[in-house]
């Protein structure tokens, strides 16, 4: 069966994405990446602390899988265009998340300051998926200025408390023309698998993994959980019934002997 | 002289290039982007562009994020 994710002249081999950040040690990173099959990672960028140099995060992501900086810290465009070319300088490519946050309490995304920040960095030549509040014309704008995906959130970032704007994205799904990848919010398996059920593209998932018990697993989890959501979704839900609808033929029965 | 690096100020002995200040920091410079005064200097500069007193210079790496 060919189901192909095509982003930035990519084929992506997964429908999951990975976030880098809050793990307890570097070294995990590498094992849930491995363990997910995920085929784009996050990362942020940030000033070296050359009192405490940390690892560079670059180190522990494979070859293969491309990596996507973040603008996190950014308040507005300018920022996260700055930021944008400062991860493109530093060498692993043009993908470029567009994370625009003035919100301190939900992390809410600005989607005017992210429509300005994807339309001139889609004009620079970058790949980008700009994180957004999920609304119909925001998502029509982003694309139009030359978003290469639209990322609504599912709820607020680190929240874990799943779809709680699923209607909203469904709109984004059966309306715009992109693949729309949601992230932010999704705290289980079930609930990725919800989110492609419903025709996500894909999912970004961060904190839950790595503030999971177990990593690892719960990387392999979110793979199965991804790839079954999407599976349904090909396969088509049947028809949800009020009143039983007998699976086995409704003759040929033997006589009752009472 | 002095230079404010990643927020810092820290004093130098002149002249010198992006490429020595960073090695003199012990830092694997391979995936790092290096900007002055708001303008990004690209790798193949590093090694002539010569630092200024009172330069705002930034140093950025990637770190762990969603």
């Amino acid at each position: 069966m060919k189901d192909r994710l095509v982003i930035g002249n990519v084929e992506l081999s997964s429908r999951l994405f990975i976030g880098t950040g809050k793990f307890s040690n570097n070294a995990i990173i590498k094992d849930c990446i491995k363990s997910s099959g995920c085929s784009v990672v996050t990362v942020a960028v940030r000033r070296i602390d050359f009192e405490t140099p940390e690892e560079n995060m670059l180190q522990f992501i494979p070859s293969d899988c491309v990596v996507m900086p973040n603008t996190s810290g950014a308040r507005n465009a300018i920022d996260a265009v700055r930021i944008a070319r400062l991860a493109r300088e530093a060498g692993c490519g043009n993908w470029i998340k567009i994370e625009v946050i003035s919100d301190n309490r939900y992390l809410l995304p600005d989607n005017y300051e992210t429509i300005k920040a994807t339309e001139i960095l889609a004009k620079e030549g970058f790949v980008v998926l700009p994180y957004m509040n999920p609304d119909l014309m925001v998502a029509k704008a982003l694309m139009d200025v030359g978003a290469a995906a639209v990322m609504p959130l599912g709820a607020p970032i680190g929240t874990n408390r799943g779809l709680r704007t699923k209607e909203m994205i469904r709109i984004l799904i059966e309306e715009i023309d992109l693949p729309i990848i949601v992230d932010a919010g999704i705290g289980r398996p079930s609930h990725a698998a919800e989110a492609m059920e419903m025709g996500a593209a894909a999912v970004l998932v961060n904190t839950a993994i790595a503030t999971a018990h177990d990593p690892v697993a719960a990387a392999l989890g979110f793979s199965f959980a991804v790839k079954a959501g999407r599976l349904s979704f090909i396969g088509g839900a049947s028809k949800a019934e009020l009143y039983a609808q007998a699976s086995s033929p409704l003759e040929g029965f033997l006589d009752s002997l009472q | 002289m002095s230079i404010i690096l990643n927020g810092k100020i820290f004093n130098i002995n002149c002249p010198v290039t992006i490429k020595d200040l960073l090695n003199s920091k012990g830092i694997n410079i391979d995936r790092v982007a290096v900007e002055v005064n708001y303008q990004i200097i690209l790798k193949q500069e590093w090694d002539n562009f010569l630092v200024n007193d009172n330069d705002q210079i930034e140093v950025l790496q990637f770190v762990g994020g969603g």
